[in-house]
C-alpha cells in the first residue's frame, strides 16, 4: 500500500481493477485445492484480459474447466509450480508438448514453502522425500542434531489471489470449511494480495476471534461474482 | 481408482481394510477404494483426516444438500462430524509430518517385497505429480495399501523390486488385494496372511512376482 493518508480503511476495488494488476509474465500465487477455494471472478478476468506467460503457484492444476485449471486450458500459463496435475489432463498434455513447464513439490512441502515466503523466511528444513531422486535432486542438506533435512526454499509471488467467505473492508478474512485450504498461506506470500470474497462487510462486523487472515496481509478486496463452473461431482 | 474391478470386490477390500481401524484412531483415506472404507466403520469413533484441511470428515451429504466448499481431498462433497475442525493446508500436513496419523490407507501401482511403495508416476504415461503421497507414506504410523493384485496386462503389482519411481522406501505395513492379504514384518519380508476363496495359496503365489513368506496359519476367507 502507499503512504497516502487515507480517510478510511477500505481496500475495495472492482474485479476489472484487480485484473489489471496481473500483467503478462506475472508470477501469481492462487489459493485453492482441487478447484475448491480458487477465486473464480479474478481467474475469469485474467482470461478476459488475455493475460498470458504467467507463472502460477498453486496446490494443483484444478480441472480443465474448473478454477485455476481454466488458466491452463486457456494457455495463459507458461510455468506451474504445484504438487500434482492429475485432475487436469490439459496440464499433462501441455507439459508433454513442452509448452508448460511444471515444477512439482510434495503437497505439504509446497504449503510450507508458501508459508515460509509469507512469514518472511528464506525457506524451511524438511526431510520429506530426502534421498528420493524425484524430490531430492541436489537440494542442500542441513544436519540438526541427529537428523538430516533438505533446504526447501521459500516461495513468493508478485500477486497472491485468494478466495474467502467474508472479508471486511480492511481485508480481515474468514473462510468457509475446506475452502480455507491453502488460502491463508497464499494470502501472506504475495507482494500484493487480492482477496476475492463472497461477502464484503464493514470494518467491525467480523469478530476479532474469528478472523483467520489479518487485514495487514491483504492489499485489495473484490466482491466475487461466484463460481462460474460446474463441479465434477455435479455431473455424476 | 482401480479400474476393471467389480463393485463387490472393491467393497470386500474396503471392508477388510476397515477391520484395521480401531476406536480413537486418526486415519487418512486416499482416493479410490480407500474412500469406501469409511462406510464400514460407522460405529467406531474415529477421526478421518483430509489433506485439504479437515479433521473429522463424515459421510457424503444427501443429494441437493452439498456444500461445494466442503469436500474431501479427492474433491467430493462430504460432511463433518461432531468434534471436527477446519484448518489450512500447512496445519493439515503438520498433522501428517509430525506423525499424528495412526493410519493411512492408500492405493498403489507397485509394492515391493521389502515394502517399498510406488504410487505416483508411470514414466512416459502419466504425469500426475506426487501430491501428498510421500508425506503420508513416510510419516503415518501404519500404511495400508489397497490395490488390484495384477495390473491391466496381468502383471503382478507385488514385485521383487519396484520398476516405477518410488513414493517411499520400506513404508508399507499391510497390502490388501482382490486375491489376498499380506503383511510386512519387521525384517522387511512380505508375508501371506489371508487368501480370498475361491483362490488358493498356490494361485496367489503364482500371481505374485515376489519372494513371499507364508504365515503359519493362513486364513482362507470365504
Amino acid at each position: 500500500m502507499t503512504n497516502e493518508n487515507k480517510d478510511n480503511l477500505s481496500k475495495v476495488i472492482s474485479i476489472e481493477e484487480a485484473g489489471k494488476k496481473i500483467v503478462d509474465g506475472s508470477t501469481i500465487m492462487i489459493g485453492g485445492f482441487g478447484g475448491v477455494g480458487n477465486p473464480p471472478s479474478i481467474i475469469q478476468q485474467i482470461i478476459v484480459n488475455g493475460t498470458n506467460e504467467l507463472t502460477v503457484i498453486c496446490n494443483d492444476a484444478g480441472f480443465p474447466n474448473i478454477g485455476v485449471g481454466q488458466l491452463v486450458t486457456n494457455k495463459s500459463v507458461r510455468k506451474l509450480i504445484a504438487s500434482h496435475i492429475g485432475s487436469n489432463p490439459k496440464a499433462g498434455e501441455q507439459m508433454t508438448e513442452g509448452t508448460l513447464e511444471v515444477v512439482f513439490s510434495p503437497q505439504g512441502t509446497l504449503a510450507e514453502r508458501i508459508r515460509a515466503g509469507g512469514v518472511g523466511l528464506g525457506g524451511v528444513l524438511i526431510d520429506i522425500g530426502i534421498g528420493n531422486p524425484k524430490i531430492d535432486g541436489n537440494k542442500e542438506k542441513v544436519t540438526v542434531g541427529d537428523s538430516q533435512y533438505m533446504i526447501e526454499t521459500a516461495l513468493t509471488a508478485d500477486i497472491s489471489l485468494v478466495y474467502a467467505k467474508k472479508g471486511d473492508e480492511f481485508g480481515n478474512l474468514i473462510y468457509d470449511t475446506s475452502a480455507r485450504n491453502t488460502n491463508p498461506l497464499v494470502a501472506m506470500a504475495g507482494m500484493i494480495t487480492i482477496a476475492e470474497v463472497e461477502e464484503i462487510v464493514s470494518v467491525g462486523d467480523l469478530h476479532p476471534e474469528e478472523v483467520v487472515t489479518p487485514g495487514a496481509f491483504v492489499d485489495y478486496i473484490v466482491k466475487s461474482e461466484g463460481v462460474n463452473w460446474s463441479w465434477a461431482w455435479e455431473k455424476m | 481408482m482401480v479400474l476393471g474391478m467389480g463393485k463387490d470386490v472393491r467393497q470386500r477390500i474396503a471392508k477388510r481394510a476397515a477391520k484395521e481401524i480401531k476406536g480413537g484412531m486418526i486415519v487418512n483415506l486416499g482416493i479410490g477404494i480407500p474412500t469406501l472404507v469409511a462406510d464400514y466403520v460407522k460405529d467406531i469413533p474415529v477421526m478421518f483426516h483430509a489433506e485439504n484441511g479437515i479433521l473429522g470428515t463424515g459421510p457424503s451429504p444427501e443429494k441437493g444438500r452439498e456444500n461445494p466448499n466442503l469436500c474431501n481431498a479427492g474433491g467430493f462433497p462430504i460432511t463433518s462430524v461432531k468434534g471436527s475442525s477446519y484448518f489450512d493446508s500447512a496445519t493439515a500436513f503438520a498433522i501428517i509430518r509430525k506423525g499424528l496419523l495412526d493410519m493411512t490407507i492408500l492405493g498403489a501401482l507397485q509394492v515391493s517385497e521389502q515394502g517399498d511403495l510406488a504410487n505416483w508416476i508411470v514414466p512416459g504415461k502419466r504425469v500426475p505429480g506426487v501430491g501428498g503421497a510421500i508425506e503420508l507414506a513416510e510419516k503415518a504410523k501404519k500404511v495400508v495399501i489397497l490395490m488390484n493384485h495384477c495390473d491391466k496386462s496381468g502383471n503382478s503389482k507385488i514385485v521383487h523390486s519396484c520398476t516405477l519411481p518410488l513414493t517411499a522406501e520400506k513404508c508399507v505395513d499391510l497390502v490388501i488385494t482382490d486375491m489376498a492379504v499380506f503383511s510386512l514384518n519387521k525384517s522387511n519380508e512380505i508375508v501371506l496372511e489371508e487368501v480370498y476363496q475361491p483362490y488358493t495359496v498356490e494361485e496367489v503365489l503364482k500371481k505374485t512376482d515376489a519372494s513371499v513368506r507364508l504365515s503359519k496359519n493362513i486364513i482362507m476367507i470365504s
